[in-house]
């Protein structure tokens, strides 16, 4: 039985047959619909996030199976106190997976060693978040074909953005990867990100504030939303959350074949003009995440 | 100061000066009923000055709280009042219940009666990191 907390549980050779497997979800999705036929996923959402739960249970009712949960922790069993341990226990009961979203760093995790069923982790907090690592690895292959030597740019929150953290690791598994890093002074990749994987691997990187400098060189541009949950102090949050916006005169130099990504939701940092710019990517990147889960579902449940 | 030898027991030794008291209180040694003496700042040809605890009774010690506090630490371990034996200790792979996660965000914060594990990540640099939130321990 395996559960799946951080990117990093899955080999590369795993990621590649993940990969393989959501191509072919893409190309014959006919051959999937009933393959989780008499199966039940439970959808554990202790915090809303109807972006992740919906494309969850898309996936699920997509491979023929059924979909059992709850959407946030006023609607569960932790308004009475219950126990991550205690609900994983129980939920093993009535399902044969769990997709697990959770304000704690480190519940799924908890709920995996206690769970008779595989675990997915949807979120935790701050920290990992793999199933949307899988999305943007989904859509970066589709997009370049490839995972090696590339130049990644990554933009705004890069201190408190969990999906920034976990797609550096992924990235750091494959050779010729560049890190551009670009965020304030403030929002910059925690140090021991750098030391521990990108200094440790010997992998390229360099940071700046500036966004347009860097453009040029940029194969994959990926944005992120400064979050507003992840701040103690809203005065912090207010005077940082404008940092970069992406507007089409910012794009004037940018690479013709870049790919933009974003984790969504969006707030203001991708302006709406940029949407009908074929460079966009950030709503295929949606599309690719549900495919990406239908494959790890079946990778979870051990169905070919 | 002169403080008697032990009959059957352990004599923790090369303690970096200032990690006696620590050391004494991880172990919970003022829990032990048996003699135990916690001398600080003895003079010591390698080291300049140790702290050095000796303790007259046959007890279980937790090496990792040992090895996590002053890996330099070597346990002398003591029969019918002689030495039969010298140990080094390492910094351990994994540590629970000896630290806590002091990260508010993480589970072990709210989750009753979980333990609080911490995972050696950097043996270089002596860093330790939270089982679960993977926050440093300070």
């Amino acid at each position: 039985m395996r559960s799946v907390i951080d990117i990093l549980d899955l080999t590369v050779e795993e990621l590649d047959e993940l990969v393989k497997v959501a191509d072919d979800i893409i190309d014959n999705p006919e051959k999937y619909s009933e393959k989780c036929k008499g199966k039940k996923l439970a959808t554990l959402f202790f915090e809303p996030s109807t972006r992740t739960r919906l494309s969850f249970e898309a996936a699920m009712y997509e491979l023929g199976g059924n979909v059992l949960g709850f959407s946030e922790a006023q609607s569960s069993s932790a308004a009475k106190g219950e126990s991550v341990a205690d609900t994983a226990k129980t939920v093993s009961c009535y399902a044969d997976i769990i997709a697990m979203r959770h304000p704690k760093e480190g519940a799924p995790l908890v709920a995996s060693l206690n769970a008779t069923i595989p675990v997915i982790n949807a979120g935790d907090g701050g920290h990992n978040h793999p199933t949307q690592t899988l999305a943007d690895l989904l859509t970066i292959h589709r997009e370049k074909g490839r995972f090696d030597n590339l130049t990644v740019g990554f933009c705004g929150d890069l201190k408190f953005g969990r999906t920034v953290h976990s797609l550096i690791n992924a990235l750091s598994r494959y050779s010729g990867v560049k890190f551009v890093l670009i965020s304030p002074d403030e929002l910059k990749l925690p140090s021991y990100i750098k030391k521990e994987v990108l200094e440790k691997k010997n992998l390229e990187y360099v940071q700046t504030t500036n966004l347009e400098e860097v453009m040029p060189e940029l194969d994959i541009l990926y944005m992120t939303r400064v979050q507003r949950e992840r701040f103690f102090n809203e005065e912090d949050y207010l005077r940082l959350k404008d940092s970069y916006i992406l507007t089409p005169e910012k794009l004037v130099n940018a690479k013709k074949d870049l790919s933009i990504m974003h984790p969504l939701p969006r707030v203001n940092e991708i302006s709406v003009a940029i949407d009908e710019d074929p460079r966009a990517c950030y709503f295929k990147q949606v599309l690719y995440g549900k495919y990406m889960r239908m494959a790890l579902i079946l990778k979870l449940l051990e169905i070919n | 100061m002169r403080v008697d030898s032990i009959k059957n027991g352990f004599v923790i030794d090369h303690i970096t000066a200032g990690n006696g008291m620590k050391i004494y209180d991880l172990l919970k040694l003022g829990e032990l009923s048996c003699p135990v003496a916690l001398m600080t700042n003895v003079k010591s040809a390698k080291m300049g000055v140790k702290d050095i605890i000796k303790i007259d009774a046959d007890v279980t010690i937790d090496m990792d709280i040992l090895g996590y506090v002053d890996p330099n630490v070597t346990i002398d371990i003591i029969k019918n009042e002689k030495l039969v034996e010298k140990k080094n200790v390492d910094l351990p792979k994994k540590l629970t219940n000896v630290i806590y996660c002091k990260n508010p965000r993480c589970i072990s914060s709210t989750e009753q009666e979980l333990p609080h594990i911490f995972n050696l990540t950097d043996k270089e640099n002596r860093v330790y990191r939270c089982h679960y939130c993977e926050t440093k321990a300070k």
